[in-house]
């Protein structure tokens, strides 16, 4: 990764080329007619404008009815990059994220996603499980994975010294990896609209109809598309009502994750997934990237599909579970309790259907890979578009973009000195816990896509993110916030 | 790669020296090093990672601070502490961040180093004595664990008060603080002053854990609801805060509609350096473990103030801050030696823990301070060691709640056994 922590701030000042596209999230929608508009901001729809953003000639116009890009499943999820060894052999959805695992980790090491390759161990903790572990490498055979191996007790205490007692052995899958999944989606929506795609933010989709192409009724008005593109998650299944089917219903599945201290990241060194049996998947414990440890998730099929919020039986299940796993993980304190809805249809695999005759695509059922495979699909859409008669034009690449990195693993701004010497705000922390400078704070909310919550910032920059949750600092953020935002007296 | 293993900048970066380094400039921290300069300690540094020194004070806009004589508001009680640091002829450094402590130390000597970063860039600083004055924090709503969504107006005291004396924020109409604790209606009157109103203080325990005086005077003249037996089930609400579940003891449960929730108290020491420079901490505490002159497991590493006591009044941190200045001294002058992590000295439910919490030859100056986790009527204090008993002492002739302080003399500390097993404190 080549860190360039002032990457939000030269990109404002690129207007270089075919131009930028906006981003609006108030005020009337633009009266021209777009060739292509994608409904749904999440890492699937970013990462299809930012394909589609590589044809100059075309008109693109994201669509998203919350106020920031990767607010629905993108945005809470296992962070975890995935090699596809598991997946069921043959569907489109293993093609797609043995592809996109390519794809995004090549992406990542050149737009300063943080990504580490920390490698999975399945583990058994039972002979049931332990017998699964073999037909579990067959599959990833299949699966065109050939890198996993099977550990025995002995090595897997020696590399996981911290594994509560019982385990009888491990399928090791040294890709797996983990990623920065609020990065990902910003990097891709950046660079699609820093290449002249239009985001619309705040803008729900309410009904679709035809006018020679499509004319969307959305809360802030009328939309005009040649080509359509339904990316909207967990309300794929409602827009593509609209749209006159009925292919598939979107059942959301609750996965709530508890999210430990930076203390207890010398606690693990893989992501430790469970054997999925009959009886259906435990939870796993992965660090992630910003030096944290993860646990999670439940499943829980639900019908209301904004039922984020996390409960005291789940919570109580996950740390059962996880005391089983990693048992001193339960002494260190929990930084943060969220609830991700998966877009579960009940098939498994992805619903990407075109349906030529109404110049419109379907990406449905994209469950928790999405994140990995969301280039591939980009591609395989793009492709879509183009055999149903969208004539993309010729391919320019875009500029590349560089994102300030949320990772440990990589150098953060206040363990750069020349950066600090450039800027001093570098090495003004305001987040102490996480270890925020006024400087990343500051590019946050100049950059091209800046965050319109606190909760975006902190997506941004981890300020709040750390142990004390704003104890020290949240007031001093928030003034940054609300500084830049320009809001007015106060009480 | 983690955070807690992070390497520090570049090798060969210049290391500067000094006889005192003191991170954090709080009471405890603010009057350690205002003694040491004026006794003639050398160069005694401050490190503050926020932008003005003071610490938890500066924001706390109530009386209670300074002494009898001379009482003070938080801010103000904060300005002179830090303005008598620098009379007295310390460096007080503000927005300047202790990050960890030097790997592999500095080869000069084995004096502790501390890397350090702020808008000068990165810097090592080696000292003959380390203070850690790093203070303590309240446990936020993730900590607890509290359900729920996760809306805007979810607060800790530190925060709102921050918000509303330090930057006069906006934070909502209708209020809920989570606890009946002194900080608890603290957080109230701050609400109060910035014009919301409290739609109740909800506490776990069976009564408010404060004075009478202060929770009638909350309940009669502001009109403030208190629920006891009460604990927050789950957070409602999507972008902000529309209410919170609270459930009774009995199992009754009811929505009270807020647009703002305040977690008071359960406060931890912040304990981040302390934690990587692998001092010995104490189960009961989570701070340094210490002795009675404040010496931690590590040599030339002193800590003081509410890192190991989360939390007593500022006068409180201020007394141990002057004792580690005393220390720090006939440290410096080579009088004594580092003392062997000495004897536990631990306590029997329902204390929660004691401070200081190692015995050595090295003295206890002060009383103890302990914490209980469920009221203590009359308590009487007995320390045992190896089953024998040493003291016992009535602490209190009423009824002690949690989160009130609890005090234990130092006089029988002569009597401890060297050589024995270690010391527990019950309360009967």
């Amino acid at each position: 990764m080549t860190g360039n922590a002032r990457g939000h701030a030269t990109g404002n000042a690129n207007g270089t080329g075919t131009g930028s596209g906006t981003v609006t999230a108030e005020g009337p929608l633009p009266p021209r007619t777009y060739d292509v508009v994608i409904v749904g901001a999440g890492v699937v729809g970013c990462a299809l404008a930012r394909e589609l953003a590589r044809h100059p000639l075309l008109s693109v116009a994201l669509v998203e009815a919350q106020d920031d890009v990767g607010q629905g499943t993108s945005k809470a999820n296992t962070a975890i990059l995935h090699t596809g060894f598991d997946a069921a052999p043959g569907t489109l959805e293993a093609r797609l994220v043995r592809e996109g695992y390519a794809r995004l980790g090549a992406y990542a090491a050149e737009s300063g996603i943080p990504v580490e390759r920390v490698g999975a161990l399945l583990v058994a903790w039972d002979e049931e499980q332990r017998a699964a572990l073999p037909r579990l490498a067959e599959k990833a055979e299949r699966n065109s994975y050939h890198e996993s191996r099977l550990l025995g007790p002995a090595e897997l205490y020696a590399r996981e010294p911290h594994l509560g007692p019982g385990a009888l052995g491990a399928l090791h899958v040294p890709g797996e990896s983990i990623i920065c999944p609020w990065t990902t989606t910003l990097a891709y929506a950046t660079q699609a609209v820093r290449a002249g795609a239009d985001l619309h933010l705040n803008t729900a989709v309410r009904e679709v109809g035809r006018d020679g192409g499509h004319r969307l009724t959305t809360s802030r008005g009328t939309l005009r598309a040649r080509h359509l593109v339904n990316a909207a998650g967990l309300h794929a299944d409602t827009v593509d009502r609209l749209l006159g089917h009925d292919d598939f219903t979107v059942t959301p599945r609750r996965g709530q994750l508890l999210v430990y201290d930076t203390f207890a990241r010398p606690l693990v060194r893989h992501i430790l997934l469970p054997v999925p049996t009959a009886l259906g998947k435990g939870v796993l414990v992965a660090p992630t990237v910003y030096g944290n440890v993860l646990l999670g998730p439940t499943a829980e099929d639900l019908d209301d599909k904004q039922a984020t919020g996390a409960t005291a039986d789940g919570l109580a299940g996950l740390r059962d579970k996880g005391r089983r796993i990693l048992p001193a993980l339960l002494d260190e304190e929990v930084t943060a309790v969220y609830a991700g809805l998966r877009a579960a249809t009940g098939q498994e695999d992805y619903r990407i259907a075109a349906h030529p005759g109404q110049a419109y695509i379907a990406v449905g059922g994209i469950r928790s890979t999405g994140l990995t495979a969301s280039m591939a699909i980009a591609a395989h859409v793009t492709g879509l578009l183009a055999s149903t008669g969208l004539d993309l034009g010729p391919v320019r690449e875009p500029d590349p973009v560089t994102l300030p990195n949320l990772g440990e693993a990589f150098p953060r701004p206040y363990q750069r000195p020349e950066l600090i010497a450039a800027d001093p705000e570098y090495g003004t922390l305001v987040c102490h816990c996480e270890r925020v400078s006024r400087g990343e704070i500051r590019d946050a909310l100049a950059a091209t896509i800046p965050p319109r919550t606190l909760e975006g910032l902190r997506r941004r920059t981890r300020a709040r993110a750390g142990r004390c949750q704003g104890f020290f600092c949240g007031a001093a953020v928030r003034e940054l916030f609300e500084t830049a935002h320009g809001e007015g007296p106060r009480t | 790669m983690t955070a807690e293993h992070s390497t520090p900048g570049p090798a060969g970066r210049p290391v500067r020296r000094v006889d005192v380094l003191v991170v954090g400039a709080g009471p405890a921290g603010l009057v350690a090093a205002a003694r040491l300069a004026a006794s003639g300690a050398g160069r005694v540094e401050v490190l503050e990672r926020e932008q003005e020194a003071g610490g938890v004070p500066r924001h706390c806009a109530h009386g209670g601070f300074g002494s009898r004589a001379h009482p003070r508001t938080g801010p103000v009680y904060a300005r002179l502490l830090a303005e008598a640091a620098g009379r007295a002829g310390a460096s007080v450094r503000t927005g300047v961040t202790a990050l960890d402590w030097t790997a592999g130390g500095t080869g000069v000597r084995a004096d502790p180093a501390v890397d350090a970063v702020g808008p000068a860039g990165p810097e090592t600083i080696a000292a003959r004595a380390v203070l850690l004055a790093t203070g303590a924090r309240e446990r936020p709503r993730t900590a607890r664990l509290v359900p729920g969504t996760r809306p805007a107006g979810v607060y800790t005291t530190g925060e709102l008060q921050q918000a509303v004396h330090l930057f006069g924020q906006h934070i909502g109409t209708r209020a809920v603080v989570v606890g009946a604790e002194d900080v608890s209606y603290a957080a109230a009157d701050t609400v109060r002053a910035a014009g919301a109103e409290v739609v109740a203080l909800v506490t776990e325990h069976p009564r408010a854990q404060t004075g009478g005086i202060r929770a009638g005077a909350a309940r009669l003249g502001h009109g403030i609801p208190l629920l006891t037996d009460t604990t927050v089930a789950e957070l409602l609400g999507r972008g902000r805060l529309s209410g919170v579940r609270v459930r009774h003891r009995d199992g009754r449960t009811a929505v009270l509609a807020c647009d703002t929730v305040v977690f008071t108290g359960d406060f931890v020491p912040d304990h981040e350096l302390a934690r990587r420079g692998g001092l010995l901490l104490d189960p009961g505490t989570r701070g340094p473990a210490v002795d009675g002159f404040l010496h931690t497991s590590r040599p030339g590493v002193f800590a003081a103030g509410n890192l190991l006591h989360a939390v007593e009044p500022a006068a409180t941190a201020a007394r141990e801050g002057a004792t580690a200045a005393t220390a720090v001294l006939g440290f410096l002058a080579g009088s004594t030696g580092w003392p062997a992590p000495g004897i536990p000295l631990t306590v029997e439910a329902p204390l929660r823990w004691i401070a200081p919490n190692r015995i050595t030859p090295a003295g206890p100056p002060a009383p103890y301070v302990l914490r209980t986790g469920a009221p203590l009527t009359r308590p009487v204090l007995r320390v045992r060691q190896d089953g024998r008993l040493l003291h016992r002492e009535r602490p209190a002739p009423w009824t002690v709640p949690p989160g009130r302080t609890l005090t234990l003399s130092a006089r029988w500390t002569g009597q401890v056994d060297p050589a024995g097993g270690e010391v527990r404190v019950s309360a009967g």
